[in-house]
């Protein structure tokens, strides 16, 4: 049984219809990466997914009692919130100190526990985001555009903790983004938007199929290639500092 | 002869109750930026205070009705789009003009609008006291339920969301609670300075608090200092009750935030 599933989904938002007649799903353990140009409604089916929209015409089905760790595009914290890393992660269900030390352990954000939340890099903000996701055994991760302000190979390192975790967890992971080569190479299912589902399937047949050459051109083609042999090596970006 | 029979200590005891209640709602009120909503809530308390006269209703009912509508009226417009301080500055002096207007024209009774506009703590008598400490109570209660909630929707509405909460909901917890400050503080520091009593606490617990709980409790410490201290004042050099609490509890933020600097070093 898939953890969500759309059907026939349409979203206005301020007048203009975002998404129109989206159908969609996913399944426990499946990584799947949706692409698409800005305005194509990316964050905006994620966020019907999570319920914070309210879709016009169609249905958004969760499985009952689906735990979901969401890592959102931007996060402002007010300066005037003080907010340590360990107290974020207490939201909104308090957690005891091992499995706190354990999760930011496995976010690369072990050592970050007594920092303001204000006061991180943007990588270190990412890691506890994803930390404070992977929370509550998720059964699905939502990532959308996490990798924002992150260098390529810190990106690239972020994804492959993804897919280790997906590994280990067995969770299920949706994420939006923009980096296309690294993205879809850790995916099992790509699906292209651009107000609809233009194209879906495996990352080498969406690379391939004209309606995604005609949005994204041909020139990541050969990226997806190259990054499929280069997950051997390591950087160790997640490491504390 | 009770402690309570001392119109001292029945100011000192209506002080506190504010002060207690207005800490950590204060705190939300500063996170999520809605100084201006607070505002508009308490100004319009004095319409209430009006419509409570003509009705021959309790006054301390007619503000919370009063500040409740109004309070709803601006949650629910600002949340679609609207553009939120121009229209919550409409609404605060449209609202305050209204029910000055309103207290001139009620017949029969003189009150005088000072009393509601600036408090008149030194008049809090055992009922006042009660509903003073009641309603705090009740501010206290719901705000310690709807915590983490509060808190979580506060960092960000799709976090709330994604963990099953309703941030629309916790939105109106705030709302509920907004107004019923307002009808617990009205005659104590009256209608203007409402917010103040919000604010100013809470801002000067944001240079020493590093956790919001912390901070909401530093907040109810400095508010609870403010009243001593302005209430001591007031006694001292006869001067107007609220306005000294609300400016000892200025001295506090400008104290805390050249400490905080200083110790930054």
């Amino acid at each position: 049984m898939s953890l969500v599933r759309i059907d026939g989904m349409s979203v206005r938002l301020g007048g203009n219809t975002v998404l129109h007649h989206v159908d969609f799903s996913i399944d426990p353990g499946e990584i799947v990466t949706v692409v698409g140009p800005n305005g194509s409604g990316k964050s905006t089916l994620l966020r019907a997914i999570i319920g914070a929209i309210r879709p016009e015409a169609g249905r958004v089905t969760r499985s009952p009692n689906l735990r979901i760790g969401y890592v959102p595009q931007k996060l402002h914290i007010d300066p005037t919130l003080p907010l340590t890393v360990r107290r974020f992660l207490d939201l909104p269900r308090r957690v005891d100190a091992a499995t706190a030390r354990q999760t930011l352990e496995e976010a690369g954000a072990g050592a970050l526990a007594s920092r303001q939340m204000t006061d991180l890099s943007g990588g270190q903000f990412q890691r506890v985001l994803l930390a404070r996701a992977l929370l509550n055994a998720p059964e699905l991760l939502i990532l959308d555009e996490a990798t924002q302000g992150l260098d390529q190979p810190g990106s690239a390192a972020f994804y492959q903790r993804i897919a280790d975790l997906r590994d280990r967890l067995g969770c299920a992971v949706l994420m939006v983004s923009h980096e296309l080569h690294v993205v879809m190479a850790a995916s099992d299912r790509v699906i292209c938007l651009n107000g609809h589902v233009c194209c879906e399937g495996a990352p080498e047949h969406v690379a391939s199929a004209p309606e995604y050459r005609a949005l994204f051109g041909t020139g990541t083609g050969g990226a997806l290639a190259l990054y499929r042999h280069e997950h051997s090596h390591s950087h160790d970006h997640g490491a504390p500092e | 002869m009770s402690l309570l029979d001392s119109f001292v200590i029945r100011a000192l005891l209506a002080g506190l109750g504010v002060a207690l209640a207005a800490a950590p709602l204060g705190c939300f009120v500063v996170w999520r930026r809605m100084a201006y909503f607070s505002d508009a809530t308490a100004h319009a308390a004095i319409l209430g205070v009006a419509l409570a006269l003509a009705l021959s209703v309790n006054v301390f009912l007619g503000v919370l009705a009063v500040a409740g509508i109004m309070a709803l009226a601006v949650s629910t417009l600002t949340s679609r789009g609207h553009a939120m301080d121009t229209l919550l500055g409409v609404a605060a002096h449209s609202a305050l003009a209204a029910g000055l207007v309103a207290v001139s024209l009620i017949s029969g009774v003189r009150i005088d609008p000072m009393a509601y506009l600036f408090g008149d703590i030194l008049s809090v008598g055992r009922g006042d006291l009660a509903l003073i400490w009641g309603g705090a109570a009740a501010i206290l209660a719901l705000l310690a339920w709807r915590w983490q909630a509060l808190l979580t929707a506060t960092v960000n509405p799709d976090l709330a969301y994604a963990s099953g909460i309703d941030p629309r909901r916790e939105q109106m917890v705030l709302t509920l609670a907004l107004a019923l400050v307002v009808a617990v503080a009205i005659k104590v520091v009256g209608a203007l300075l409402i917010g103040a009593m919000l604010i100013i606490p809470a801002a000067a617990a944001r240079a020493v608090g590093d956790t919001p709980e912390r901070m909401a409790a530093f907040a109810a410490g400095i508010g609870a200092l403010s009243v001593f201290g302005g209430l001591q004042a007031s006694l001292s050099y006869d001067t107007p009750t609220g306005p000294s609490i609300v400016s000892a509890a200025a001295v506090l933020f400008a104290l805390t935030a050249i400490a905080a600097r200083l110790l930054r070093r």
